[in-house]
C-alpha cells in the first residue's frame, strides 16, 4: 500500500471504520473535531450513522444505545466533554456495553488550553466514573499507532464487553506523518447468543456473557443498578459480589491479550525510561541519542495504560538502578510506577502546554550518572 | 541521506503557512521520504500568530517538533523576533523583505525576498504561501520540483491550478536566483 501523509485524528477514523464502526455520535471539540468531521463524511457513504448531538452526555448515551442494537459505536471528545461522559462510562461498564470513547487530551482543568497538548486525563480515564469498574485505556504515540490502537479499542470492547478509551493528545492527533495501512488486520466481533433460552448476564465460563442485539428477537432488561443474571435489579449481597467480581476480573483474566508494551534497548539497560503518548516521542529521541554516547538506557513504551502493566514495571525495577517517567502532567503514571518498585522513580513533568524537549529527559537520565 | 532537516514557517493566521507545511510534507512523502508536519495556533484562527513545522528525514522521525530549525521562514516581524534565535547557526532564514525590516541579531544567513509582493503581482496575495513553497524548494534542494508541483496541485481548489502553478514557478525562480547568486 502507498504511504500517505495523514493526521492522527484521520488515522483514528480510518482505524474505526476498518474495525467495523458504523455509528458515531459526538459533539465536536478541539483537538478532536477532525474525527467528527471525517466521520460525518465517511459513515453515510458506508450505510452508517453519524449524529451531531446536543452535548457529550447525549453523545455517549447514543453510542451505548447503538451498541445495544449490535452496532460498533464510537464517540470522540476532549477533556471538558470527557468529564461530562463519566457517568455513562460507568453505565457502559455495568451493562457490559462495548463502546469506544476517544479522548484527545488538551490542557486542563476545565476548558483549559484547547489547542495545546496535555496528558492530564490519565487517572480520569481510569477512575473518572464512580465505583469500581473495568475499563481499558490505550494510548498511541504516532499516527500509525493511532490507527492500530483504534482497531484494538474496538476489538477489546467487543471481546470483553467493556468501554475502551483511546487516550490520544493534541500532538499525536494533529500532527501529520507518514501512514501505511497495515495488512491482515484482525477484527473481533462480539459473541452473540446461539438460540435457546437466553439469560443475558449468565457467565458461560468465559467471564463475558454472549450479547444479543436489541431488535433481533431476544428480550432483556438493561439497568445501571446491580442486577442478577436476568438483568433485573437485585439487592442480594451475593449477587452483587459475584457481579462485581466477574466485571472486575474481565480485564485481569484477559490481561495478556489487551496489554501492549514495546521495549527499546532494554537488554542491557541500567536506566529505564517509562513513557507513553506524545512524550514517548521526546523520550525515545533522548534515549537513542544517549545510547550513541554509550549510556545504558532503555525505554518501555506503554501502549496500554489501563490495566496498568505493573508486572512489567516490577520486572524492570529488579534489574535497573533508576526509572525516569516523562509526562505532560504532575506525575500521574509516575505514582503508579512507584507502586510496583522501590528503586528511585524520577518524574520529568511539564504542564505549560508544550511538548517536552528531549534535553529535559536526557538531563533526568544523566542525573547522578558519571 | 537526510538525517533530520527541520523547517519552521511562521507568520500570522490566514497567510496559509499551515497549508504550506502540509504541502511540503506531502511532497516529501511522495518523494519516498519520511515527514512529520505539525502546527501551533491559538484558539482564533485568523490574524493571530501561526506557526507550522515540517521535519524531513530518510530515516525515522522520533521527536516530532523542530528543535533547532535548519530553515526558518518569517512572514511577520513578530514571527522573526520570536523564533529567529532558535535557528541553527549554519541554518537559513528567509523573510518577507517588505514585512520583516529588522533582521539584526542573528548568526544565520538571512535572505529577504518580497514574497507577498510577488504574489500580489501574480494577481492574488493569497498565493504567497505557494510562492514560499517554491522558494523553500529551490533553496533547500531536498525535494524534487516536479513532486512539489504535484503536491501543490493536489491541495489547491479546482480552477486555481494555473494561478498556483505560476506562483510556484515564481517561487522556484526567486529561490534559484538566490542559490545561483
Amino acid at each position: 500500500m502507498r504511504a500517505r501523509l495523514i493526521q492522527g485524528n484521520e488515522a483514528c477514523v480510518e482505524g474505526a471504520i476498518t474495525a467495523g464502526c458504523r455509528f458515531f455520535a459526538g459533539y465536536p471539540i478541539t483537538p478532536s473535531s477532525e474525527i467528527a468531521e471525517l466521520m460525518s463524511l465517511k459513515l453515510p457513504e458506508l450505510g452508517g450513522v453519524f449524529i451531531q448531538m446536543e452535548d457529550e452526555i447525549a453523545s455517549i448515551s447514543a453510542i451505548i444505545g447503538a451498541s445495544l442494537t449490535g452496532k460498533k459505536a464510537m464517540t470522540a471528545t476532549s477533556g471538558p466533554g470527557f468529564s461530562l461522559m463519566q457517568e455513562n462510562i460507568g453505565f457502559a461498564s455495568i451493562t457490559e456495553t462495548p463502546v469506544v470513547i476517544v479522548n484527545v487530551q488538551r490542557g486542563g482543568p476545565s476548558t483549559g488550553r484547547p489547542t495545546s497538548p496535555s496528558q492530564g486525563d490519565v487517572m480520569q480515564a481510569r477512575w473518572g466514573t464512580h465505583g469500581d469498574h473495568p475499563v481499558v485505556v490505550y494510548c498511541p504515540t504516532s499516527v500509525q499507532e493511532t490507527f492500530e490502537l483504534t482497531v484494538e479499542s474496538f476489538n477489546t470492547a467487543e471481546m470483553l464487553r467493556v468501554p475502551v478509551i483511546l487516550l490520544s493528545d493534541e500532538v499525536i492527533a494533529h500532527m501529520r506523518e507518514r501512514f501505511v495501512p497495515p495488512e491482515n488486520i484482525r477484527v473481533i466481533d462480539r459473541k452473540r447468543p446461539s438460540g435457546g433460552d437466553y439469560i443475558p448476564f449468565a457467565d458461560d465460563g468465559s467471564g463475558v456473557p454472549p450479547m444479543a442485539d436489541f431488535g433481533s428477537g431476544y428480550r432483556y432488561h438493561v439497568t445501571g443498578l446491580i442486577h442478577d443474571e436476568t438483568g433485573f435489579p437485585s439487592e442480594d449481597p451475593e449477587v452483587q459480589r459475584k457481579l462485581l467480581e466477574r466485571l472486575m476480573n474481565k480485564t485481569e483474566r484477559y490481561r495478556d491479550e489487551i496489554t501492549f508494551v514495546d521495549e527499546y534497548h532494554t537488554e542491557d539497560m541500567d536506566i529505564c525510561v517509562i513513557s507513553y503518548g506524545s512524550s514517548f516521542r521526546s523520550s525515545i529521541h533522548a534515549v537513542n541519542e544517549l545510547r550513541k554516547k554509550g549510556v545504558k538506557v532503555g525505554c518501555l513504551k506503554l501502549k496500554t495504560l489501563w490495566p496498568f502493566p505493573g508486572e512489567k514495571v516490577k520486572e524492570v525495577g529488579e534489574t535497573v538502578k533508576k526509572i525516569v517517567v516523562p509526562e505532560l502532567n504532575f506525575g500521574q503514571i509516575g505514582d503508579e510506577v512507584r507502586k510496583y518498585t522501590h528503586i528511585p522513580v524520577i518524574g520529568v513533568n511539564r504542564y505549560d502546554g508544550n511538548l517536552m524537549r528531549p534535553e529535559e529527559i536526557k538531563n533526568a537520565i544523566l542525573e547522578g550518572v558519571n | 541521506m537526510i538525517d533530520r532537516y527541520e523547517m519552521r514557517l511562521a507568520g500570522s493566521g490566514g497567510q496559509g503557512l499551515i497549508l504550506a507545511g502540509v504541502i511540503l510534507a506531502e511532497a516529501a512523502v511522495l518523494d519516498g521520504k519520511n515527514a512529520v508536519q505539525s502546527q501551533s495556533y491559538g484558539a482564533a484562527s485568523r490574524g493571530g500568530a501561526s506557526m507550522s513545522e515540517v521535519i524531513i528525514s530518510d530515516g525515522e522521525i522520533l521527536y516530532p517538533k523542530a528543535l533547532n530549525p535548519d530553515l526558518f521562514l518569517a512572514m511577520t516581524q513578530q514571527a522573526f523576533d520570536h523564533y529567529s534565535a532558535d535557528v541553527k547557526d549554519d541554518g537559513l532564514i528567509v523573510v518577507d523583505s517588505e514585512l520583516v525590516k529588522d533582521t539584526s541579531g542573528v548568526d544565520s544567513e538571512v535572505i529577504g525576498i518580497p514574497i507577498i509582493h510577488i504574489a500580489r503581482n501574480l494577481g492574488k496575495v493569497i498565493v504567497a504561501n505557494i510562492v514560499a513553497i517554491g522558494i523553500i524548494t529551490s533553496l533547500t534542494g531536498l525535494i524534487d520540483k516536479k513532486t512539489v508541483e504535484q503536491a501543490v496541485l493536489a491541495r489547491v481548489p479546482k480552477g486555481t491550478e494555473k494561478l498556483n502553478r505560476s506562483a510556484l514557478n515564481a517561487g522556484f525562480e526567486a529561490g534559484d536566483k538566490e542559490v545561483n547568486g
